[in-house]
């Protein structure tokens, strides 16, 4: 990303600007937390970084594409094949089954699942040992199980970025610790960049860099 | 496609008590118009057949007599003191070139001239003043099946035969072979013999006609050769006034169609239609608004999803397309279901109800109506479907 800056409430008495023009590129293979203070930035960067949001300037290049100028709908489809996402509160749709949910990112994209779509995200959800309960309904799945399950999610479309706001933030150590490692798996497996937004330092020492944000600004960093 | 159709149900499925609420309110709503229109509809063709029962669809008669004013010269004022003609009896000239004519027209199913005038029937001393209606038999019955309202006697009207009403009958004490006195003025009078004696229904018919054939009421109100009348029946009635304007262009005739004769019944039934539309128009847009209101609710309780679905790639054209989906399921599910308690009540009614007419069930009015209801419940999602395709993704997931 070159310049990236973001203001809220553009052109009104209250605008203020949460990022002040950030530069930094995350390789392939990165290995990634992004910690700071809350209100630092962090979600709002987050939500740059994965085309949920528009940056006020600045570019950001995925996969060495220009996005800014992109319209809705190809924003929406690069979003769906280039990222996954798991957020903090597993988000599951809880009118489908654990493996439909890690197919929608597939259906979305390409309308009814093929065996081998089956196939795969059966063995995303082995990979993430939930393999047990993939036609339980998500509402009889614990915290840790719905995040495995999320992960599997965000995996099933062969992302080449995954990215994850707090997704240890409501779980016990202990499932903390098993998703940490999915994440890990992930990035050694299927070779997908992992950015992870966590307050916990614990995680973030484990991750192969750090990146702090301080009041909208990326600090201590050495550029990859 | 199919992902809306896949979101929408599973949607749908999962909020059962809220979609099966508005099912059965749309159900309820559709019944209701169902209802009413056929039940209206029926009550209409009922009285217009009724009316149309004793009567022509289009009369044509010679025009008006009007008195003639003698044109003056340029720059002439004049002033005109009229009193209006008295209207005497006349023969249509050249009736059988008109009847011909009219035989080909197109859009006509049957026409029959009629001499009629008034005379008295006499018996004893009881004297009732009575319409003539001297009547082609054969021609006559293809416009009023007079055939099927005689309740004693024979349909026969040549040679001395007449048949009269069953009021006349009563009021003159005359039952079938009696004979009749008829006296229409300046000394014509004849003795007839009651051939028959019909009802059809309406007190003022069946106490004054007297039916007899052309060749007596000629001679009886001395306009040998004449017919007074040419009674036509059309093949779509509501058409009737345009068939007449068209007769009245081609034979520079007077000709009246049943809807300008029954001008107070049109304006009943208008109205009555009218009202009925009104009714239904309030009752879909209640409907409308009710589905619209589930979807909004259901579109707020489901914005986190809609957020993580939009995360996941899903487009706002798509976002849109699942709740629209919906809608059209609502009205479609709703109207089928109102279409079966619809005709249940239309079936009861005809089983239980009073019995005084009959109400047919137009399978186009059911086909009709779930297709409009269908095309309803997408135009109401259209307002809650828009709002989950604008939603903002970043503040969509974030909502609690």
């Amino acid at each position: 990303m070159q310049g990236l800056r973001k203001s809220y409430n553009v052109g009104q008495a209250n605008e203020v600007e949460v990022l002040h023009g950030l530069d930094m590129t995350l390789g392939r293979s990165d290995f990634a937390a992004l910690v700071g203070a809350s209100g630092s930035g962090k979600s709002t960067l987050l939500n740059l970084i994965g085309l949920l949001d528009m940056p006020t300037a600045g570019e950001l290049f995925l996969l060495g594409e220009p996005t800014r100028d992109m319209d809705d709908a190809r924003r929406t489809a690069l979003r769906g094949s280039a990222i996954g996402f798991v957020f903090q509160f597993h988000h599951l749709i809880s009118a489908f089954s654990a493996l439909e949910n890690v197919l929608m990112p597939l259906m979305i994209a390409k309308g009814k699942p093929s065996d081998a779509d089956i196939d795969l995200a059966r063995g995303l959800l082995a990979e993430v040992g939930m393999d047990a309960f993939a036609d339980r309904k998500s509402d009889q799945l614990s915290g840790g199980q719905q995040q495995r399950v999320a992960i599997a999610r965000a995996l099933v479309a062969r992302p080449a970025l995954l990215l994850a706001d707090e997704p240890t933030g409501n779980l016990d150590s202990h499932s903390s610790e098993d998703v940490f490692a999915l994440f890990r798996r992930s990035n050694e497996k299927f070779g997908c960049a992992v950015l992870l937004v966590t307050h916990d330092e614990r995680l973030s020492s484990a991750c192969d860099r750090v990146i702090t944000l301080e009041d909208g600004r990326i600090v201590g960093n050495p550029p990859a | 496609m199919w992902i809306e159709w896949t979101l929408a149900i599973r949607f749908l499925r999962e909020g059962r008590i809220q979609s099966a609420l508005i099912v059965v309110g749309i159900a309820v709503g559709v019944a209701v118009i169902v209802f009413l229109t056929a039940l209206i509809t029926g009550l209409q063709a009922n009285i217009i057949n009724r009316t149309l029962g004793t009567q022509a669809h289009i009369k044509v008669e010679m025009p008006d007599e009007v008195n003639r004013v003698v044109a003056t010269a340029e720059g002439v004022v004049q002033l005109l003191l009229e009193t209006r003609r008295a209207q005497r009896l006349r023969s249509i000239s050249n009736w059988q070139q008109v009847r011909d004519a009219l035989d080909g027209l197109a859009g006509v199913t049957a026409v029959s001239p009629i001499v009629s005038g008034p005379a008295f029937a006499r018996r004893g001393e009881a004297v009732e003043s009575v319409a003539l209606v001297g009547i082609d038999i054969d021609r006559y019955t293809k416009i009023i099946p007079l055939q099927e309202d005689i309740i004693a006697g024979r349909l026969r009207v040549g040679s001395g035969n007449a048949v009269i009403g069953s009021q006349l009958a009563r009021d003159l004490g005359m039952s079938v072979g009696d004979k009749l006195r008829l006296d229409a003025g300046d000394g014509r009078d004849s003795v007839v013999t009651v051939a028959g004696i019909f009802e059809l229904g309406v007190r003022e018919l069946d106490a004054r006609y007297v039916y007899l054939d052309m060749k007596q009421t000629q001679s009886l109100l001395n306009l040998p050769g004449a017919a007074t009348v040419i009674d036509i029946t059309v093949r779509n009635i509501f058409g009737a006034s345009e068939v007449a304007s068209r007769i009245a262009r081609l034979t520079g005739l007077k000709a009246e169609s049943w809807m300008q004769t029954n001008e107070q019944l049109m304006n009943a039934l208008d109205s009555q239609r009218l009202s009925t539309q009104l009714i239904s128009l309030f009752v879909a847009v209640s409907v409308a608004l009710g589905i619209a209101s589930v979807l909004f609710v259901s579109v707020i309780q489901r914005t986190r999803e809609i957020g993580i679905l939009r995360a996941m790639g899903i487009t706002r054209r798509q976002m849109l397309g699942v709740f629209l989906v919906q809608g059209g399921i609502f009205g479609l599910i709703g109207s089928l279901v109102g279409g079966v308690v619809g005709v249940g009540l239309v079936w009861v009614f005809n089983e239980f109800g009073s019995n005084l007419f009959y109400i047919p069930v137009n399978p186009i009015l059911l086909v009709g109506s779930s297709l409009l209801a269908t095309i309803t419940g997408i135009i109401s999602a259209a307002i809650p479907a828009g709002r989950a395709a604008r939603m903002d993704p970043v503040q969509a997931i974030r909502h609690v």
